[in-house]
This record gives structure tokens, C-alpha cells and sequence, in this order.
């Protein structure tokens, strides 16, 4: 694919070529020193995992389970390298696809389908993960992000002069979300603020059906530098060069330098959601071009020529991504919804006399079929 | 007591909720070396610092936006939107994000925001500047409104907003910003000091009052048209009819009872707001009264308000907007019932 503009893959940081050979960056290798063969096979696992869950939950939708799926496969190497340098104080701020983040910040994956099953809004507590709802308003969140990183800052957890205690926000979004105001309002505010946050765009090529070219003129790290932010591109099917630019953005912002634009190049394999059809709008050739640069079989390829995936250790991964389908279709079955009155909780923190007078109308409306029955 | 105008009374009272509680932090377009375009704000960058007291950039919704985030980490920001018809910018964070966030993170997170808005009309501004978008928002579960007419409640209800838990609209009736009168400065103050400060401020808020007592017409009326309402009221009661004005204070929630108990007392109801009279606050307030005390009601309840038009320029506003004239006719129309 010789694509130009913001589809080209000019500029990528790339640390693992898609044949899966180990390629060098004469600044960025060095943040990807301390990935030794245990920890790619953790990152290996990671990816694996994500994506058995992913599939569990696509055909958990198409069985009626679900109301709607929303697949990240083919963008697990963005997520799971990114995810992987968050520690201690970082915040981290997802879209609605970053399931291989989820992991990393100790969600339990099946958690996440109670959303999709219509139960409730939010299905973790965001302090306890340092990890935000999922937010479906396109961009949205990274306002909330900005805010949260400039209260990280005024709190003194940014440049504390210990560099292990140091924290910073990541924050991921995508294509489309670029040519919201929010995102560039967010831009705006980071930038003059010198806020701790590395804005994280996974370019997966397709907003639903629309290519990035409908979004943008130009690659979308262009955006970054338009207001004074750093900004690379990287090759977000390239699990350690996701990783090593990660490390590095949230390095400089932990340090108080200010924002990081990251632009993580990939491909969205499936579909939109489950509601979408992608042979509508883009061709099968280019589907197999992806399918070539999966950026889990550029992993695997890489580690079996170091001699680093034994097959004991590839078995173990099978078997742990086959039994979190299973406890995941288990889970889902086996969840019933909530007491109807529970659908006015929370609406308000402090009381408030219309909700108050609309549930309590509606539980003796509902009692009065279980007394006309009694 | 002292002597203060609306505005500086709400000044007064965000001094006393910064100096109460480091962690009350002004944002906004030009509130800082300025004061704001109505000088609410003034004095307050100089004593607190460009740290609590924020000029930001020229973007509403990246106001609400990163003060959500803020709240998030326990910061209680108090964001003023410089004129009402400029509030549509920041209505997506407002309505999908700010409104939502309690409910879809099942109560972990709260976000006691605070947005305040100078609004409605009156004061021959040009276009944008005079609107009353107030019911989009009370519209939107989740959001508190809520509207001061006196200086006293400027003071009071400010302090009561930012103390509560939910995020609050506060509507500032910018015609009325130097309006004065008496304010106690020690009550809300020793309000806020108990132990349930927090619970008796919010119910004290989101509670109407009775402005002034009668018998015979009850005049429902909020923010900018109050003073009106009171007006019509002093004017009837020469011509031998005795009206009594409720001063809602808040939009959501509604005080149903304090209307309700009126409309039983009197039988005969109008509602004055400045906002177009369709699907306006009149509608709602209207159709609770037929709920609550149908068989009361000696006449149809009539709303006297802005016509479904966008605002005119300022030359027609003395019309446009319910006027002493018109309140007075729709008493009069009540009555003949």
C-alpha cells in the first residue's frame, strides 16, 4: 500500500519489521531495553488473550447475548505495548475499544460485557484500575483527561524530583475522533497548561466506514505539532515500538515537560461493531495486506527465531484464552438484571423530589400487579 | 447585614466558598485581571492567584470539559460562561458527560461542578446576549438548576451550589446584577458548618419561597421575572386583588409543593418566564398544577412569557419580554373566571 497523506506510513517508528525481524532506532531502543524474551511473552500472552476474549464476545453477540460488540482485533500490539509502561499514579483514559488496556490495568475482561449486555453504564470502578469508564461521546473524554492531568499536576505528582513516583495521563481516542473540537480543545488546553498527558491516537484507518483521509489532510501527528506538542508516529502494529514510544512519551511527561502526541498507525481487522459491514466500503486485497501484519503473528514470528515461544508456554496461552472464553460465556449467562428500581439510583448524588416522586410512583405501580395476582 | 447588589453579593459569596475550601477553583474567559464582563469576579485573581481564579482559553466546551476531569481528582470548579447564547459550545459535555457521570459510574464518581450563566434580557444587548436556555438543561437529568433573584439568595445559593455534590446550573439574572439589597452574611455560613451542612444546603436550594402572600392569583415566577411578578402584585393589590408570588429559586427540582399548596390556596395560577412560553418551564410548572390540584383550580392556568421567536433586537425587548402590562393582563384574564 503506497498511501499518502494521513494513511501513509512515512515517519513510523518501527522496532519489529512486519516479517518479524528486530530492527534498530537510533533514540527509541533504548526505551525498549528492559523488554527481555520473559516480558515480550508476557506481552505475547497479553495480545492472545485479548483477542480470544474479543472473539468470545463477537460470537456472544451474534448468539443474541450481547446487544452490541465492539472488536479491537488487529489493534492489541497499540494497546497492550502502550498499556504496558502505566504504573503507580498514571491514569489511564480509553475510547471504547481498549480492551488490551482493560487487561493491562487489571480488568476483568468478562466485566466489560455488562455494558454491552445492557445492564449498566459503567462496569468497573475507575479508582480502583486508575482506569476511566469507557466513553462513547467520540473524543469527549479527552477533556476529562486533560482536566485530570492538570489536577495530577497541581496535587505535586508530576516532577516530584523522584522519577519512579512521577505520574501522567494517557489517553486514548482514535482517527475520527481527530477532527472533533473537543480533541483539539483538548490539545489546546494540555499544550498551554504544560499538562502531563500523552494523547494516544490509534489511527486503525476507519472511522465506521469513512477513511482517515476524510478526517484529515495530513498524518494525524500533524496535530500535535499545529500546537506545539511533541508528536511521533508509530508503527501501532509493532508491539515494542508501541511500547518504546509509550515508555518514552510518559517519561517526558511524568517529568513535567508537558504533552506527548502519539499517532499509533494500525488496522482495524473487523468490523466497526458488530453492526457494521465492512465489504460495503473497503476490499478484500487490502483485508489480506492487514491480515500479513497481524501484529500478533509478527510477535510470534520474532520469538520463535530467537528460540524465546516454547510450545509449552504457546499451549498454556491456548488453554488460558480458551477458559476465559468459557468463563466469559459462563458470566455472561449467568447475569440477571438488576431489581427494576435500581434504574433510578444514582441519577443524583443528594436527593433530588422528581426522581424521588417518579420512583416512588412506579414501585406501587409495580406492586400493584404483584397484589391484583396475590 | 449589609447593603449589596446581586452581583457583588454572588462575589461575596464565592470569596467565602474559596477561602472555606482550597479546593474551589474559578475558571472562565476573562474572570481573572478583568473581573468578567460583569465584574462578578472582581478582586478575586488578585487575592487568589491565577492557580484557583483561571482565565482559559477561548473554548466552552474544553472549560467543562477539563473541569470534569479536575472534579475527578476532587476539585470543585465554579466556570463561568461569559453570556447564555455562548453556552451551546460546552452543551455536549454539559448534557452527555457532566449530567451523566454519577448515574454510568453507578455513584463513584461525582462531579460538584458548577456552571454559572448571566441570562435573559433587559439590558439592550445586542443578539446572543439576552437568551434563556435554562429548561435545555433542566430537561437533562442529572443537572441541577437553579436561578437567584435577591441578593440574599445570590449569596446564599451560590455557596449552597458549590457545597453540593451534583453539578449545578446557576443562572444569574443579569438585569438584576445591581439591583440591592440586604444581605446576611452568617447564616448560610453556620448552615454549611453542620454536620449535615451538605444535605440541608442542597434541600435548601432546590426550594422555592413564597415572595409575597395573597389570596385570590398566584404569580409563579423565577430569576429576572420576580421583580416583575412583585410588581404586578403591588399594582393589583391597589385595584383591590390580592396576589401572591412564588419565587421558584430552582428549576431542578421543581417545588411542587410550595406551588401546589398556592394553587390549592388561590385556585388561579400564571407562570412568568422570559424564555418562549412553548415547551418553556411555564409548560411543566402548568401541567404539575393540573396534577396536583385540578379540582382547586377556579380558571386555566396561563403562562406569560418570550414568543417562539428567536430574541429580537433590543429596541423590541421591552415587548417581547412579560412585561408589568402583560403579567397584569393575564391576572386579569384569571380572574374573570
Amino acid at each position: 500500500m503506497n498511501a499518502v497523506g494521513p494513511l501513509s506510513e512515512e515517519g513510523l517508528i518501527r522496532l519489529l519489521t512486519h516479517t518479524g525481524e528486530r530492527v534498530e532506532n537510533d533514540f527509541f531502543s533504548h526505551y525498549a531495553a528492559d523488554l527481555t524474551p520473559e516480558r515480550l511473552r508476557g506481552f505475547w500472552r497479553d495480545m492472545m488473550v485479548t483477542r480470544a476474549f474479543d472473539s468470545e464476545a463477537t460470537s456472544l453477540q451474534r448468539q443474541g447475548e450481547l446487544g452490541l460488540w465492539v472488536e479491537s482485533r488487529g489493534q492489541e500490539a497499540a494497546q497492550v505495548g502502550s498499556g504496558a509502561v502505566l504504573r503507580g499514579e498514571d491514569y489511564a483514559f480509553p475510547s471504547y475499544r481498549e480492551h488490551g488496556v482493560a487487561l493491562q490495568r487489571g480488568v476483568d475482561l468478562p466485566d466489560i460485557l455488562k455494558v454491552f449486555r445492557g445492564l449498566q453504564h459503567g462496569a468497573w470502578v475507575p479508582s480502583e484500575h486508575s482506569f476511566h469508564l469507557y466513553t462513547l461521546v467520540i473524543g469527549a473524554h479527552t477533556l476529562h483527561a486533560t482536566g485530570y492531568a492538570m489536577a495530577m499536576d497541581r496535587d505535586g505528582l508530576v516532577a516530584t524530583g523522584d522519577p519512579s513516583r512521577d505520574g501522567a495521563v494517557m489517553c486514548y481516542f482514535g482517527d475520527g475522533a481527530t477532527a472533533q473540537g473537543d480533541v483539539n480543545e483538548a490539545l489546546i488546553f494540555a499544550a498551554v497548561n504544560n499538562a502531563p498527558i500523552v494523547f494516544f491516537c490509534q489511527n486503525n484507518q476507519f472511522a465506521i466506514s469513512e477513511p482517515t483521509t476524510r478526517q484529515s489532510k495530513v498524518a494525524l501527528a500533524e496535530r500535535g505539532k499545529g500546537v506545539g506538542i511533541p508528536s511521533v508516529r508509530v508503527d501501532g502494529n509493532d508491539v515494542i515500538a508501541s511500547y518504546a514510544v509509550s515508555n518514552w512519551a510518559m517519561q517526558y511527561a511524568r517529568s513535567g515537560a508537558g504533552p506527548v502526541f502519539v499517532e499509533a498507525f494500525t488496522y482495524r481487522m473487523g468490523a466497526h461493531t458488530t453492526s457494521d459491514d465492512p465489504t460495503r466500503y473497503r476490499s478484500k486485497a487490502e483485508e489480506e495486506y492487514w491480515i500479513e501484519r497481524d501484529p500478533i503473528s509478527r510477535l510470534t514470528t520474532y520469538l520463535e527465531s530467537i528460540g524465546e515461544l516454547p510450545d509449552e508456554f504457546r499451549a498454556a496461552v491456548e488453554a488460558e484464552g480458551k477458559a476465559l472464553g468459557k468463563r466469559t460465556r459462563e458470566a455472561v449467562k449467568s447475569w440477571e438484571r438488576p431489581p427494576l428500581l435500581t434504574m433510578f439510583d444514582h441519577a443524583y448524588a443528594e436527593p433530588h423530589s422528581t426522581v424521588d416522586a417518579e420512583r416512588a410512583w412506579f414501585e406501587r405501580y409495580e406492586r400493584s400487579f404483584t397484589e391484583a395476582h396475590s | 447585614m449589609s447593603q449589596m447588589t446581586l452581583a457583588s453579593a454572588i462575589n461575596a459569596g464565592l470569596r467565602a466558598a474559596m477561602e472555606r475550601d482550597p479546593k474551589v477553583l474559578l475558571m472562565g474567559e476573562d474572570i481573572g485581571a478583568l473581573g468578567g464582563v460583569f465584574r462578578v469576579t472582581d478582586g478575586l485573581h488578585k487575592d487568589f492567584g491565577e492557580a484557583r481564579v483561571m482565565d482559559t482559553p477561548l473554548a466552552e466546551s474544553g472549560i467543562v470539559g477539563t473541569a470534569i476531569g479536575m472534579a475527578m481528582r476532587g476539585y470543585r470548579s465554579v466556570i463561568e460562561i461569559q453570556f447564555d447564547g455562548f453556552i451551546f459550545p460546552a452543551f455536549d459535555q454539559i448534557t452527555t458527560s457532566l449530567a451523566k457521570m454519577h448515574y454510568r459510574s453507578a455513584g463513584n464518581i461525582t462531579l460538584p461542578i458548577v456552571i454559572r450563566v448571566p441570562f435573559a434580557g433587559g439590558i439592550g444587548a445586542v443578539e446572543h446576549h439576552s437568551e434563556s436556555p435554562e429548561v435545555l438543561f433542566a430537561h437533562t437529568a442529572g443537572l441541577r438548576v437553579v436561578s437567584p433573584a435577591t441578593p440574599q439568595d445570590g449569596y446564599d445559593m451560590i455557596q449552597q451550589a458549590i457545597a453540593c455534590p451534583d453539578p449545578v446550573m446557576f443562572f444569574e439574572p443579569k438585569a438584576r446584577y445591581w439591583d440591592k439589597g440586604d444581605v446576611d452574611t452568617d447564616r448560610v455560613v453556620a448552615q454549611l458548618a453542620e454536620p449535615n451542612g451538605t444535605a440541608l444546603a442542597t434541600a435548601e436550594m432546590s426550594s422555592g419561597r413564597v415572595a409575597r402572600e395573597g389570596s385570590d392569583v398566584t404569580l409563579v415566577a423565577y430569576g429576572p421575572t420576580v421583580r416583575v411578578a412583585l410588581q404586578a402584585a403591588a399594582v393589583a393589590e391597589q385595584e383591590g386583588r390580592s396576589v401572591e408570588v412564588i419565587d421558584l429559586r430552582s428549576l431542578s427540582p421543581l417545588d411542587s409543593a410550595t406551588v401546589t399548596r398556592s394553587a390549592k390556596k388561590t385556585g388561579r395560577v400564571v407562570i412568568v418566564h422570559e424564555a418562549p412560553t412553548a415547551y418553556g418551564s411555564g409548560a411543566e410548572i402548568a401541567a404539575r398544577v393540573m396534577e396536583e390540584s385540578f379540582f382547586h383550580l377556579h380558571a386555566p392556568v396561563l403562562r406569560v412569557g418570550g414568543f417562539h421567536t428567536p430574541y429580537p433586537g433590543s429596541k423590541f425587548e421591552h415587548d417581547y419580554l412579560p412585561n408589568l402590562d402583560r403579567v397584569l393582563d393575564a391576572v386579569d384574564r384569571v380572574l374573570t373566571h
